[in-house]
C-alpha cells in the first residue's frame, strides 16, 4: 500500500511497489491528462510534479513517492488557468497536443526555478521534452509570455 | 548501513590466535556468562532515559542493521538482517526485550559489556560486524539510556537465521584475537587541544554514529586502517566517499555543507544523501538534537581541513557551473552522448545560474562524478531516489529499464569528460553491468 497526496487529495493505492507512477495515475486513479510517450523517461510526455519538481512518472516506481505531494496537469490550477496554460491557449501552442501536458508541467517547474527564463534557461531545462510536431518556437514564446504574466507585465502576445 | 561490510574482520581471528598463543590468550578470550535476569517491566525505566535512548538509538542506526530487509521485512529491532560477507552471511540478532530470542534477560551490565567489549551475555565473543569498536567509546550513561530504550520496546519473538560462516570463521573465540589487535576499549576522552563542540562531534562521530565504519578503508583483517582514517571505502556496492582532504569534489565540504547534508539530506553545493547514507540521515541523525548534528559537522569540517581549502571554492564553483549547460544550448550539438544526457538527465540537472537551484542537483559538483569509480553514479541512475531518501519529498526516477549498460557507460564517460577535470573512468560498460547485477529489477514501463 502506497499513500500520497494527488492534486490535494489523499490517495492510497494497493498495487505492487514496482508499478510505475504513471500507471497508477492513469489506470488506478483515472486521471488521463498525463500521457505515456516513450516509457523510458526520454520524452517528457509523462511529466508530473513530485514535491514541486518535474518528474518523469513512467519510470518512477510508485513506492518511491510514499508520502509525496504529487500534482498532475489536472491539478496544476483549479480552473486550468495557470499562467503557462493561459499562454498555451493564447498562442495556440499545441498541434497534435499529445506532449502538451508534459510540456506544461515541465514549463511550470522551469518558471519556479527561473522566473524570468532566457533562451538558454529554456533550452537547458526543456530539452528533454520532445514535441514531434515541432512546436518548439511557440513553446518558447509561451513560456516567456507566462513569465511576463506572472510578473504582471502587459503582453502583446 | 554502518558496519555491514565489516566482515573481513572475521579473518582476523585466525591471525590473532597465532599471534598470542596459549593460555594467556584463552584467559583473554574466555568470558564468564553474566547471570540472566527476569525481564524488567518497560515501565521500570524512567521516561527521560527511554527518550534519550530513543534519540541515541536513532543516532547509532541500531534499527538499520537489526531489522530484516530481505524477503518478508521484519519488525524493527527484531534482527535477522542479512549481512553478506566474503565468508558467508551473518544475520543480526534480535535486540527487542524478548526473553527467549531477544535481550530480555540481559542486565545492564551484560548490555554494557557487549557495547564496550563485544561480548554476549553468555560470554561468547560477538562478531565485529557489530561495531562495538565504536560503541566502546560511548559513556556509561549513554549506553544505559540505549539499554532503557531497547528494554522498553515491545518484545518480539523472532529467531534469526543461522549464520552461514564456514569453519573456522564461525569460531567466536577467534574474534578475541581481532579485539586484541583492533579494539581500544573505553569511553571517549576529551582532547584538550580542541573546544567542547569539536569534542562533542568527535564523541558522536567516532562512537555512537560510527562514521568511519563506512568511510575508512579496512585492512586485510577487516579492521579500519589506522593509517588512512576517512579515506573513503566501498560499502554495500556503493562508495563511501573520503571525508578528509582527499575528498575530490570541487567545492569544500564546509561545516555548513555537512550540517545541511546530515540534517536535511542535501548539501546545496554537493548533492543529496542516497543509498546507504539516506537512512543515516532520515530516521538517524535527523532525530538527534540540532546542536549534536552541528557538532558532528564541526568535527568533520576539521578533518576535512575545510578552512584551508575554502579559499578556492568560489573559483571552483564558477568553473563547475560553467559546465552545467554545456551542449544543451545554442549551438545545438549532434554528439549522441550529449543528446542522451539531454534526453534523460538535463531537465532536472541543468543549472544556468551561478549556484545550483535547490532540488536541481548539479552533477559537476557531485561526488558521483568525481570519485575514482562510477559506482555511485550508476547506483543512483539505476535505482533512482525515493521521496523518503535524499532531499525529502522529491524523487528521481529509476532508469533501470530505460538505459542499457552501454547507455550508462556513455553517460558516465560523457559526464566525466565534460563535467570534471579528472581522467576518464575505465571498463565502464562492465562496471555498469556489475552494479546492475546487485539490484533487484524495478518496474518495466512498457505499454500494456
Amino acid at each position: 500500500m502506497t499513500s500520497f497526496r494527488l492534486n490535494g487529495h489523499d490517495v492510497s493505492v494497493d498495487v505492487p511497489d514496482d508499478t510505475p507512477l504513471l500507471w497508477v495515475i492513469r489506470d488506478e486513479i483515472g486521471l488521463t491528462g498525463t500521457k505515456f510517450g516513450c516509457g523510458i523517461g526520454m520524452c517528457g510526455a509523462c511529466t508530473v510534479h513530485v514535491g514541486g519538481r518535474a518528474t518523469r512518472s513512467c519510470i518512477t516506481p510508485v513506492s518511491a513517492v510514499q508520502g509525496a505531494e504529487i500534482t498532475t496537469i489536472e491539478g496544476l490550477d483549479p480552473a486550468g488557468a495557470h499562467p503557462v496554460q493561459e499562454a498555451w491557449k493564447d498562442l495556440q501552442v499545441p498541434q497534435c497536443g499529445y506532449c502538451q501536458s508534459g510540456q506544461i508541467m515541465q514549463a511550470a517547474s522551469l518558471l519556479h526555478d527561473y522566473p524570468q527564463p532566457t533562451d538558454e534557461d529554456i533550452d537547458a531545462v526543456m530539452g528533454g521534452s520532445l514535441c514531434r510536431c515541432m512546436t518548439y518556437i511557440r513553446i518558447r514564446d509561451a513560456i516567456k509570455k507566462a513569465a511576463a504574466a506572472t510578473r504582471g507585465e502587459p503582453s502583446n502576445g | 548501513m554502518i558496519g555491514r561490510t565489516a566482515i573481513l574482520r572475521l579473518a582476523a581471528g585466525a591471525v590473532g590466535l597465532g599471534a598470542v598463543a596459549g593460555a594467556g590468550f584463552l584467559a583473554y578470550a574466555l568470558h564468564p556468562a553474566i547471570a540472566p535476569i527476569a525481564p524488567p517491566a518497560a515501565t521500570s525505566f524512567p521516561a527521560e532515559s527511554v527518550e534519550r535512548g530513543r534519540v541515541l538509538a536513532a543516532g547509532g542506526y541500531c534499527a538499520e542493521c537489526h531489522t530484516r530487509r530481505d524477503g518478508q521485512p521484519g519488525i524493527p529491532l527484531a534482527g535477522d538482517y542479512a549481512m553478506a560477507t566474503p565468508f558467508g552471511t551473518i544475520y543480526s540478532s534480535n535486540i527487542t526485550p524478548d526473553a527467549q530470542t531477544g535481550i530480555g534477560r540481559w542486565s545492564l551490565a551484560a548490555f554494557t559489556r557487549a557495547m564496550r567489549y563485544g561480548v554476549s551475555r553468555d560470554g561468547a565473543n560477538l562478531f565485529p560486524a557489530f561495531p562495538f569498536d565504536h560503541f566502546t567509546h560511548m559513556t556509561d550513561g549513554d549506553i544505559a539510556d540505549v539499554y532503557a530504550y531497547l528494554m522498553a520496546q515491545k518484545p518480539v519473538h523472532s529467531v534469526k537465521r543461522e549464520n552461514t560462516l564456514p569453519f573456522p570463521f564461525d569460531l567466536r573465540i577467534l574474534q578475541a584475537g581481532w579485539k586484541l589487535m583492533f579494539l581500544h576499549p573505553g569511553a571517549y576522552r576529551n582532547d584538550p587541544a580542541h573546544d567542547a563542540q569539536w569534542n562533542r562531534g568527535a564523541y558522536l562521530a567516532e562512537g555512537l554514529s560510527h562514521c568511519s565504519a563506512c568511510h575508512t578503508p579496512r585492512n586485510a583483517m577487516g579492521a579500519e586502517k589506522a593509517s588512512a582514517p576517512y579515506d573513503g571505502a566501498p560499502v554495500d556496492n556503493w562508495i563511501a566517499p573520503p571525508l578528509n582532504a582527499a575528498n575530490p569534489t570541487p567545492v569544500t565540504w564546509t561545516e555548513d555543507e555537512f550540517f545541511q547534508y546530515l540534517r536535511y539530506g542535501v548539501a546545496p553545493l554537493h548533492g543529496s544523501a542516497a543509498g546507504p547514507m539516506s537512512p543515516v540521515v532520515h530516521g538517524g541523525l535527523s532525530e538527534m538534537p540540532e546542536a549534536d548534528v552541528h557538532a558532528i559537522a564541526h568535527y568533520l569540517a576539521n578533518i576535512d581541513h575545510a578552512d584551508a581549502r575554502q579559499p578556492g571554492d568560489a573559483r571552483h564553483l564558477t568553473a563547475a557551473m560553467a559546465t552545467s549547460t554545456r551542449d544543451l544550448t545554442t549551438p545545438q550539438t549532434s554528439d549522441p552522448d550529449a543528446r542522451l544526457y539531454q534526453g534523460a538527465c538535463s531537465a532536472c540537472h541543468a543549472n544556468t545560474g551561478a549556484r545550483p537551484v535547490l532540488g536541481r542537483p548539479e552533477l559537476a559538483l557531485n561526488n558521483a562524478l568525481w570519485l575514482s569509480e562510477p559506482t555511485n553514479l550508476y547506483q543512483v541512475i539505476l535505482r533512482g531516489i525515493g521521496t523518503e531518501e535524499g532531499q525529502a519529498g522529491i524523487t528521481m526516477p529509476s532508469f533501470y529499464h530505460a538505459l542499457t549498460d552501454a547507455d550508462l557507460a556513455r553517460l558516465a564517460a560523457y559526464l566525466r569528460r565534460t563535467r570534471t577535470t579528472l581522467p576518464p573512468w575505465t571498463d565502464l560498460e562492465k562496471k555498469a553491468a556489475a552494479v546492475r547485477a546487485t539490484l533487484p529489477a524495478p518496474p518495466v514501463a512498457a505499454s500494456h
